[in-house]
């Protein structure tokens, strides 16, 4: 009996102790997960892989950026001058062109002829910039293949242009995501810090009673309600309120999300802010309001400052928050991925763009690895922000 | 009147107004969709497809997906959050390996929800080869709400009084027994506050569920665990941006934002009649 006893109380032990490791496993997990997906964007190059670009080989470029590439792709460079090169005007060649300069006889009935008609109209045109697949680039040919890098580090996080479908050339740059997250954040916890210490003040130092069990479910409500009914409230009340207001061509802006933001981050401030409120010791309360100081010179001189830690914790955890909505911020934003210089224009940011973006980027794609790479950006910045909380509690 | 009374008086009322402004947001968003959502929901709204490219009919999938995904996420996430909260909190003691589980769940309770969305993505949906599946959406949901109940729990055992531990063992009872017959019993409604909470958040979360299981119309009951659902909040998130009707739909994503409300207002209210119960046989 007693044997028995002790081993069940083994197994029992075991099973618990393996419960509590789940959460550990799981943040392992996200990590390996993040990383083993999103890293892969920095092996990868932003044109097709099996595509080069060739120009003639007396053409002086010997490099070119993706963004370069996109401009002449897209007609917005069309001189060689302009990329420090002679001054040439650039002829785009690609496959769907190639019939423009060849009848079907020069091309042969099964294109067995192709790759010798490239080659002769690269060496021909010295402003050629032919973009071909590398089935069509045969040994003894004289032409100059420009290296296509891939993505680097600096260039995904530094890069100003984020168009993660655009062909033949994708961009992804997250610099404007990331300008684009802090702006909403930062805008949201203007509005929310401010609203929420005074709240959380009148709360733990002022209100009666009655109305502290009024606030309390209220915050509780607020905190409850789902990011995507935040969503659906800034979008058909919010949105076009500001459009009004402010007489705009659209109303999705970077101002509606933060508002939006702000009320959702309200709960966690107030709850934080009004926790730390109350760990101030009456005795220093009680010599405050002794010495003659009104109650409101007692929350100001003594208060306050003794749970400033507190305050900054609120501070940090609600921008932790704000950081990482995902749903609200992508209804009412607007998600135009520009570097952001107002609160009145639309914004894009990191949570969004993976929602919006995910669901049709392949499995396995440049841009379905850009995208986790966006998670391990996000991931960091929060797990950033939650040390940080942790720093000021333990300091405490 | 002094100079000081003045500024006190002054400052107060300035609080008081904006603390009258935070209750007055909640009920103007809360009246919003009330007022808005109740001529859409009825009985034919509740239990009917929707039909017409989701601009009539009902919501009756969607309500019966985010049950599922409810579902399967208590059922993964409430015994290994409720036996991890009785580890942290009745079998170690101050230890660094006390800090160190603390800190992780503290740390997966920041994590924010479209990375859990990645992240259920690629480990149920392409590692593990679920696809778009009620398994793979409740594991990762499971996951995102694990902290919540492992804190409610450790807050619950918390509070049990330490003279019941002491007495029990004085008795001659294992420690195991104390657990379950002693600790457990006396804390168990509040640790079903935490199971209460999380379903409220289940039920409205959207991220996590947009690349692990939510379909944007499937108008049919599921059949299996390997099966895609609709969801509430996914179902509302279509009906306002990319509907096929986006005018016409909007009295269905009134009645699907109200449905929503209405879930977490019943476990927020069930939560609080369970708590003041309490305090109350006290």
């Amino acid at each position: 009996m007693k044997k028995y006893r002790r081993i069940s109380e083994k197994v029992a032990v075991g099973i618990l102790f393996s419960s509590s490791t789940v959460t550990t496993i799981t943040v392992l997990f996200i990590i390996l997960f993040l990383f083993r997906e999103g890293l892969g964007i920095f092996n990868s190059r932003p044109v097709e892989n099996n595509y080069e670009i060739v120009v003639n080989q007396d053409n002086p470029i010997n490099q070119l950026s993706a963004r370069h590439l996109k401009d002449i792709f897209n007609q917005d460079i069309t001189n060689w001058k302009t990329l420090g090169g002679n001054n040439d005007s650039i002829i785009l060649l690609t496959i769907s062109e190639i019939g423009n300069y060849y009848s079907e006889e020069e091309l042969g009935a099964n294109f067995e002829y192709l790759p010798q008609r490239i080659n002769d109209f690269v060496q021909q045109h010295t402003g050629v910039f032919a973009y071909i697949s590398k089935a069509y680039i045969t040994g003894n040919f004289r032409w100059k293949i420009i290296p296509v890098h891939k993505i680097s580090v600096g260039e995904f996080l530094t890069g100003q242009q984020w168009y993660p479908t655009a062909s033949p050339v994708a961009l992804y740059g997250v610099l404007p995501l990331i300008l684009g997250t802090l702006w909403v954040t930062l805008g949201a916890i203007a509005l929310a810090l401010p609203i929420g210490l005074v709240t959380a003040i009148y709360m733990a130092e002022v209100a009666g009673n009655r109305f502290r069990n009024i606030l309390k479910p209220v915050i509780e409500l607020l905190s409850g309600i789902p990011s995507v009914v935040y969503g659906f409230f800034g979008l058909v009340v919010l949105v076009p309120l500001i459009q009004k207001t402010f007489n705009l061509p659209v109303g999705e802006t970077a101002l509606a999300g933060s508002v939006i933001l702000a009320i959702m981050a309200l709960p966690t401030i107030i709850t934080i802010t009004e926790d730390a409120l109350r760990t101030t010791p009456v005795s220093l309360k009680e010599a405050s309001l002794a010495l003659g100081a009104s109650k409101w010179q007692t929350i100001r001189r003594v208060i306050i400052p003794h749970s400033i830690s507190g305050i900054t914790a609120a501070a940090i955890l609600g921008i932790g928050r704000a950081v990482g909505e995902t749903m609200a911020v992508l209804m009412v934003t607007g998600n135009a991925s520009v570097i952001p210089s107002s609160f009145l224009q639309p914004v894009r940011t990191i949570p969004a763009t993976i929602a919006a973006e995910l669901g049709e980027a392949p499995f396995g794609s440049t841009h379905f690895k850009a995208l986790f790479a966006l998670g391990i950006i996000l991931f960091i910045i929060t797990f950033v922000f939650n040390s940080l909380v942790e720093l000021v509690k333990a300091k405490r | 009147m002094t100079k000081k009374q003045l500024t006190q008086a002054i400052a107060f009322n300035t609080f008081r107004i904006i603390s009258l402004m935070v209750v007055a947001v909640l009920f103007i968003i809360l009246g919003f969709i009330v007022i808005h959502g109740i001529s859409a929901v009825n009985w034919t709204f509740l239990t009917s497809m929707p039909k017409e490219g989701m601009t009539e009919g009902g919501i009756l999938p969607a309500i019966v997906g985010t049950l599922c995904l409810v579902a399967g996420s208590m059922i993964f996430a409430f015994p290994v959050g409720v036996l991890s909260g009785i580890y942290i909190n009745e079998y170690l003691r101050e230890t660094f390996l006390k800090k160190f589980m603390r800190s992780m769940t503290n740390n997966l309770a920041g994590i924010p929800s479209i990375v859990f969305g990645l992240f259920g993505m690629a480990l149920f949906v392409n590692t593990l080869k679920f696809g778009d599946s009620i398994i793979a959406g409740s594991l990762t949901l499971g996951l995102m709400v694990l902290p919540v109940i492992i804190r409610t729990t450790e807050e619950a055992l918390k509070s049990v009084d330490d003279g019941l531990r002491i007495g029990s063992y004085a008795l001659g009872a294992t420690k195991l027994y104390t657990v379950r017959k002693v600790v457990l019993p006396v804390a168990f409604p509040n640790i079903l506050t935490g199971l209460i909470l999380s379903i409220g958040r289940v039920s409205g979360e959207t991220a996590p569920i947009l690349f692990t299981v939510a379909a944007y119309f499937l108008p049919r009951l599921p059949h299996s665990i390997f099966d895609q659902v609709m969801a509430l909040p996914y179902h509302l998130y279509v009906l306002t941006t990319s509907g096929t009707n986006i005018e016409k739909s909007r009295p269905m994503a009134y009645g699907t934002a109200l449905v929503l409300i209405a879930m977490v207002l019943i476990a927020n209210l069930s939560v609080n009649f369970i708590r003041s119960y309490r305090s109350r046989k006290k």
